[in-house]
């Protein structure tokens, strides 16, 4: 028992429990993890758990098979926090969090809006459908649709090449110079930094666009136009 | 040959599940396939009651999960069609009684004796949702065409892909040709526009479907019926031939064909 133990760390944070795992086989992992939960289930039951997966690299059927055993056991998995983009990208793909209120030590460090250029991008290439929320700390660039009720949330730019009808939030964390672009802008909602902008009336022939904050500091599209 | 199982689904509720499962029932087992279906929707059971069984039912899918029946009892065969059977909800129960894997081993047990198994599942992308596809090979994801149910719709589907389920084929339920031309109702194309996903299927708005629902007899069975129509041939498209799809403006009367005609329109 002391060996499965010794795989798994379970600290309280504010919104639930957090659960960290090392790299050994993700196998051994979970069940180390339904061993320890069926031991005190007293303790688990209706608990809110965010697992730390390190990097391990999981896919969609492996955290489905997760999440409902962990369910049959009254435990709702909220978040997924990994190293691996692949692990990451699955969790998006369920809904569920990759971040906690608690950042991770090396989250810490806080990017001047200068450094921004620099920053990384995330690439989809798949439609985000109604349910799906990305967060991202850098640009995103989306190949395909943002549909209605689906959610973009970057600390950067965002890219459509695409129809965007679903909600985009772009200088999330207060980069007042960050774009919305898309081939077709239609969206529920726009919002770049504080600014919020409601439906920009719909074109009969869409073309690309660009939203950004204008000089008088209102959210603004405009048509794209080369040069 | 194994049977295909397929769910159908909607995110949205009222918009046809359990009217479409037992109608494409009907039409399969028109076609001379073996069909059982199975209402996953526990605790709001309604699929016998459109297919006129209600007053059968001894065992239910509980019974049978939980042990106290043997699988064939809980079959109820159809009134008209003996290689038709339905396997009910438990009424007094609810989603919880059941697991995704109770459902895999039921449906196994199934697999090698029939062509069709079709699983309604509830409203929804909770736990009921959860077992109708968890041993699916197929889901429908059936929608009207309105904003909020073509919405659900494609959040559903992107479960589907998130659960590698395939993205599901898609049909449209209660079109309403007169009020799409009008450009007061999304067309096909709009909804498919959205979704981007296979069409297997468009059922126009017929008043028949729910006077037969309410007697008991799918709509399927109706040889005049525009939807009876509609549901028989995503029926024979499931069985893999090719039907091409109904020409729905064909409702609007004398002129239009006289502008069709005329090449007007």
């Amino acid at each position: 028992m002391s060996e499965t133990n010794s795989l798994i760390q379970i600290k309280g944070l504010r919104d639930g429990l957090l659960v960290s795992l090392d790299d050994a086989p993700w196998e051994d992992q979970r069940v180390a993890l339904l061993a320890r939960v069926d031991r005190q289930p007293a303790f688990f039951q209706g608990a809110r758990l965010a697992l730390d997966v390190a990097s391990q690299v999981l896919r969609v059927n492996e955290l489905v098979e997760l999440r409902d055993r962990l369910s049959e056991r009254g435990i709702s998995l909220w978040a997924v926090i990994s190293e691996s983009p692949t692990t990451e990208k699955t969790a998006q793909l369920l809904g569920l969090a990759t971040r906690i209120s608690k950042p991770r030590p090396e989250e810490n460090r806080q990017y001047a809006v200068e450094d921004l250029g620099e920053e990384t991008a995330l690439f989809l290439n798949r439609t985000l459908r109604s349910g799906t929320r990305i967060e991202f700390s850098g640009h995103v660039v989306v190949m395909g649709d943002v549909n209605p009720g689906a959610e973009i949330i970057a600390e950067g730019n965002v890219i459509v090449w695409g129809r965007l009808r679903g909600m985009v939030h772009a200088g999330a964390k207060g980069n007042r110079n960050a774009v919305i672009c898309a081939l077709d802008l239609s969206p529920t909602q726009l919002r770049i930094a504080e600014e919020v902008s409601a439906v920009l009336r719909p074109r009969e022939n869409p073309e690309p666009e660009i939203a950004r904050i204008n000089k008088d500091g209102k959210l603004q599209a405009e048509l794209w136009s080369p040069g | 040959m194994p049977a295909q199982v397929i769910t159908i689904t909607s995110g949205k509720g009222g918009v046809g599940k359990t009217t479409a499962v037992a109608n494409l029932a009907v039409g399969l087992a028109l076609e001379g396939a073996k069909v059982v279906c199975i209402d996953g929707d526990i605790g709001l059971r309604n699929l016998d009651v459109i297919l006129g069984l209600e007053n059968r039912i001894v065992y239910d899918i509980v019974d049978v999960i939980e042990g106290r029946c043997r699988l064939k009892q809980a079959m109820i065969r159809d009134k008209k069609l003996p290689e038709l059977y339905l396997i009910p909800a438990a009424q007094t129960r609810d989603k919880n009684a059941v697991s995704p894997s109770d459902m895999n081993r039921l449906i196994k047990d199934l697999r090698n004796d029939y062509d069709f198994v079709l699983i309604d599942s509830p409203a929804g992308i909770e736990r009921g949702f959860k077992n109708a596809i968890a041993a699916a090979d197929r889901v429908l994801v059936i929608t009207n065409p309105e904003i909020s149910a073509v919405r659900d719709a494609d959040r559903v589907i992107g479960i589907l892909e998130a659960e590698e389920k395939g993205p599901g084929a898609l049909i449209i339920n209660r079109l309403n040709p007169a009020l799409v031309k009008n450009h007061n109702m999304l067309s096909a194309e709009d909804v498919l526009d959205l979704l981007a996903v296979e069409l297997v299927g468009v059922v126009p708005e017929d008043e028949n479907v729910i006077i037969s629902s309410n007697r008991g007899a799918p709509v399927a069975f109706d040889a005049k019926s525009r939807a009876g129509q509609a549901f028989r041939n995503i029926a024979k498209r499931l069985r893999g031939e090719t039907v091409p799809f109904l020409d729905l403006d064909h409702t609007g009367g004398l002129w239009q064909q006289f502008q069709r005609l005329t090449g007007r329109k």
